[in-house]
């Protein structure tokens, strides 16, 4: 099982940052050459980031790599980069349609051709940031096999809808929407960072939010937030007890040769089931809630 | 690679190193400042030394400010600095690589 819950960001232009950031252990690791680097840093920061990919710092810890869009002037050197450097994934920012991704998707496969990496072996993420790239999350989520999630963006999104960060009411469409486009590509779906560092209440509020809706994680900006992330995420001992019940009467009901399933009396639905599997996966990848 | 100006790349943040790299016509000419430079300065200079090699820059001069930088950062930094001396805007990835 893949665990996605966290995904940190890392400016690519911080040498400390990214010979360090590894120890949080974060899920996933965003090398950022977009908006954390600055007009001037772009070229220094490229390197910095094919350098560090051609390191084994970070074994077991999936490194993505966000480039600047392919219609500005840096996106496909920050692709070479990416790709040579090796690079697991590689973000796509602000999204909109699906022909973005066949576009990055052709050249990420010139890259591969030429550098002698296995073609189709850099995954791909888009990130939705604008209202149409809400519109269009079912195609972006949908454009090409190499995609293994989508991403919100919250800051983009609400300037492009004209409005600002609040309780969480002005992204509820585009969760929800972004949500649904992933889960029907059978892809993962990434929830926005939250902003306020000092904040550990609002944020694991938001964390529970997210969790209920059914996101997979979400991008960070802070490592202390990793943990409190991980484990809000991780089954308790209740729900492994519960799920290894379950499984169990599921696993009796086919050796008796029974069609319906009962646990103390009441009869279990096959997605009650296929849940239970899920929560025991989960808890075998991520350990249990502390 | 022909150094053309002065140029800096690089930070004098932990895990760092600030790099100025300026032309002449002397061969190259390595300088390193390190807070490790007892434990590891064979390691950094071999590290600037290479790059510069697989550059091509031949002459030089070079002074590196290390903070304790990992060798690929050193390798970043050293890329950097030499491509703007030299007024190079694309990376020859096939070298690179």
């Amino acid at each position: 099982m893949t665990l996605r819950r966290s995904m940190l960001f890392v400016p690519g232009s911080s040498a400390a940052m990214l010979s360090t950031a590894f120890i949080f252990k974060p899920d996933s690791v965003m090398f950022d050459l977009e908006d954390a680097v600055s007009l001037r840093e772009k070229d220094a920061a490229r390197l910095l980031v094919y350098r560090t990919l051609k390191m084994p710092l970070y074994d077991g810890i999936e490194r993505v790599v966000r480039i600047n869009p392919l219609s500005s002037p840096f996106g496909h050197d920050d692709l070479q980069a990416a790709v040579r450097g090796g690079a697991d994934v590689i973000r796509l920012p602000k999204t909109n349609t699906a022909d973005e991704v066949h576009e990055l998707e052709a050249a990420v496969a010139e890259v591969e051709r030429d550098c002698g990496r296995e073609v189709g072996s850099t995954r791909l993420m888009a990130a939705i940031e604008s209202a149409s790239g809400v519109v269009n999350a079912t195609s972006i989520a949908t454009a090409s096999p190499r995609i293994v999630g989508i991403a919100l963006a919250g800051f983009d999104y609400v300037m492009d809808m004209q409005t600002t960060r609040g309780d969480g009411t002005e992204l509820f469409y585009a969760r929800c929407a972004v949500l649904h486009a992933a889960r029907a590509a059978e892809i993962d779906a990434f929830d926005v960072v939250f902003p306020d560092l000092n904040d550990e209440e609002g944020f694991m509020k938001e964390v529970e939010l997210i969790k209920r809706l059914g996101f997979n994680g979400k991008s960070l900006i802070n490592p202390r937030q990793i943990e409190l992330l991980h484990n809000a995420y991780a089954p308790t001992q209740e729900d492994v007890d519960y799920a290894r019940r379950v499984v169990a009467a599921a696993e009796q009901a086919e050796a008796d040769g029974l069609g319906v399933i009962s646990l103390n009396g009441k009869m279990v639905d096959a997605p009650v089931v296929e849940n239970a599997k899920r929560v025991l996966n989960r808890a075998a990848a991520s350990g249990l809630r502390k | 690679m022909e150094l053309k100006q002065e140029s800096l790349a690089g930070t004098l943040e932990s895990s760092d190193l600030f790099i100025r790299i300026s032309p002449s016509d002397e061969p190259l000419e390595v300088v390193i400042n390190s807070e490790v430079g007892h434990q590891f300065g064979d390691q950094i200079r071999a590290a600037v030394v290479e790059t510069l090699e697989m550059l091509k820059v031949t002459k030089g001069i070079v002074i590196v400010e290390d903070k304790g930088a990992l060798d690929c950062t050193i390798r970043a930094r050293v890329h950097a600095a030499a491509m703007r001396a030299a007024g190079v805007t694309e990376v020859d990835w096939e070298a690179l690589s």
